[in-house]
């Protein structure tokens, strides 16, 4: 009997643990967001945070999206030449790059380039009592260091995303010309005719939305971790890993808002 | 203390609690305008809480906390960000923003705020650096380039450099070597006298606590035990204050210790 009560009891934690996150998260992210409506403003801060996550990861993404697509092409000729369907090659890369692996690949990239390190810079501050010195300095914490990276994240994801788009279809058509024996033009003139804007607009607003998790995950947990270093690194994992989840369960959700009939 | 003039900082029964722990127990503290407080007490005696309550940092459960007669928990953002600005914070370990060359920390709040250009902040923060006795060349070093008793001057400097009414230092010479601690010390005492300032500090360098303080008051398990001048810590004849300035070991103060 006791077992069973402790094994409840300890379920009942975890899930009110969990809503007290999501609730702490929901409210971390208004707070952050209407600072992005009330001056002063930092655009210091925001053109750091942009720079860092639009130009510093682009070789990571790139080199992402371009593998990516050579090996989506390799896979799907393996698969579709049994069924002789091999010219659908360049229909299947460009639709799954722009609706689902440029933004989920970059997204996760990203998750673990900036989330990682806006984790760790912020809760270092926070453990160091930089935090606190910006209170005192009559600077809002949350305007100073938060709202400029939720807004450089959303804006700078989609950038990259367009990157990682046009890489990864060129990683496909590399393998398609190079080793399975396509014309240039005819794989060209086949990825633009099957090229649909709502694939191309699903993907860039999942980039917006993965771009402004990243940030807020990274943010979150920095901003609330406690006791030195082993709490730094705690929170670098835990910005991490929650900001992977929440990308691969809202891809799903988006792409049901976006082409489910 | 006359009862006509109202103090700088009055605390009235300030608490605080952490979980079970009652860090905080009923504080009462008043601190007169251009006086040096210091609060002497041991690690986690509560003084760092107290400051903390008092900066906006820490929000206490119960209790008063006046500035000027003003009672700043009822403030509104606003306010407390306007309090703030009167108000400067050396931390213990300086808390200098280590993305921010030096320059740009001791000009940290005029340039947030936009009363600056970058080049009037450059010249203003040299110049400041120069009050605390560094060359204006340590502008352009990043704080981690600095030794420890160069971030806290740097700390220092960024305290006193919006002309604060009130200025708090949380332990300035813990972790320096002796001399460089009187230098901390000389150079707050001269900062804040040029600036007509109230100074909070706490502490538990003797050396330190007489150097900087006119007043000292001793907290003890969340409450202010012992207040009186500064000068005579060591032979105030209270037993607790005295056992805690000479650093004996037996005495009214146990240190909850298994043996």
């Amino acid at each position: 009997m006791n077992v069973i009560l402790n094994f409840l009891a300890s379920l009942g934690r975890a899930v009110l643990g969990l809503c007290r996150s999501a609730g702490a998260i929901a409210l971390f992210a208004a707070e952050g967001v209407s600072h992005l409506l009330r001056p002063p403003f930092y655009p210091r801060m925001f053109l750091r945070a942009f720079v860092e996550i639009a130009y510093f990861s682009l070789p990571v993404v790139s080199l992402t999206a371009v593998f990516t697509g050579m090996v989506l092409a390799l896979q799907s000729y393996s698969g579709f030449s049994r069924f002789g369907a091999e010219s659908a090659i360049a229909n299947v890369v460009v639709l799954s790059i722009t609706r689902e692996l440029g933004p989920v690949l970059a997204g996760l990239m990203v998750a673990g380039r900036i989330g990682a390190a806006f984790a760790a810079e912020i809760g270092t501050m926070r453990v160091t009592d930089q935090v606190d010195a910006l209170t005192t300095l009559s600077t809002n914490p949350m305007k100073y260091l938060v709202a400029p990276r939720l807004l450089a994240g959303t804006l700078a994801m989609p950038l990259l995303v367009v990157v990682a788009d046009i890489l990864g279809i060129m990683g496909g058509w590399l393998i398609g010309t190079a080793k399975l024996g396509f014309g240039s033009a005819t794989y060209l003139n086949a990825t633009l005719t099957f090229m649909q804007p709502m694939d191309v607009i699903s993907g860039l607003v999942k980039a917006a939305v993965f771009g402004f998790i990243v940030a807020l995950m990274g943010s979150y947990h920095g901003y609330n971790s406690r006791g030195g270093a082993q709490g730094v690194g705690a929170a670098t994992t835990a910005a991490v890993v929650s900001s992977s989840i929440l990308i691969l369960a809202l891809d799903y959700v988006i792409t049901e808002m976006f082409f489910a009939r | 203390m006359s009862a006509s003039t109202t103090p700088k900082i009055r605390l009235r029964g300030l608490s605080k609690a952490f979980g079970a722990k009652q860090v905080l127990d009923g504080v009462d503290l008043d601190i007169q305008a251009g006086h040096g407080m210091v609060i002497l007490g041991g690690s986690g005696s509560g003084k760092s809480v107290t400051i903390k309550s008092i900066l906006g940092l820490i929000q206490p459960d119960a209790g008063i906390i006046e500035i000027d007669g003003r009672n700043v928990l009822a403030m509104n953002r606003r306010e407390r960000e306007e309090l703030n600005d009167r108000i400067g914070m050396l931390f213990q370990n300086a808390a200098l923003f280590d993305s921010l060359p030096v320059w740009e920390n001791v000009c940290f709040k005029p340039l947030a705020q936009k009363r600056m250009t970058r080049a009037q902040a450059r010249d203003k923060a040299a110049e400041v650096l120069a009050q605390v006795g560094l060359a204006g060349s340590v502008g352009d070093l990043y704080p981690g380039e600095l030794s420890g008793g160069m971030q806290k001057r740097v700390g220092l400097a960024r305290a006193i450099a919006g002309n604060p009414e009130i200025i708090f230092f949380d332990e300035p010479t813990t972790g320096l070597d002796p001399i460089m601690g009187a230098v901390i010390d000389g150079l707050i005492v001269d900062c804040v006298k040029r600036l007509g300032a109230t100074a909070v500090s706490i502490t538990h360098d003797m050396a330190s606590a007489r150097r900087i303080g006119d007043t000292a008051a001793m907290i003890h398990k969340g409450r202010i035990v012992w207040t009186g001048p500064a000068a005579t810590l060591g032979e105030t004849g209270n037993a607790m204050v005295d056992q805690f300035a000479r650093g004996e070991r037996e005495g009214p103060i146990t240190m909850e210790l298994r043996k």
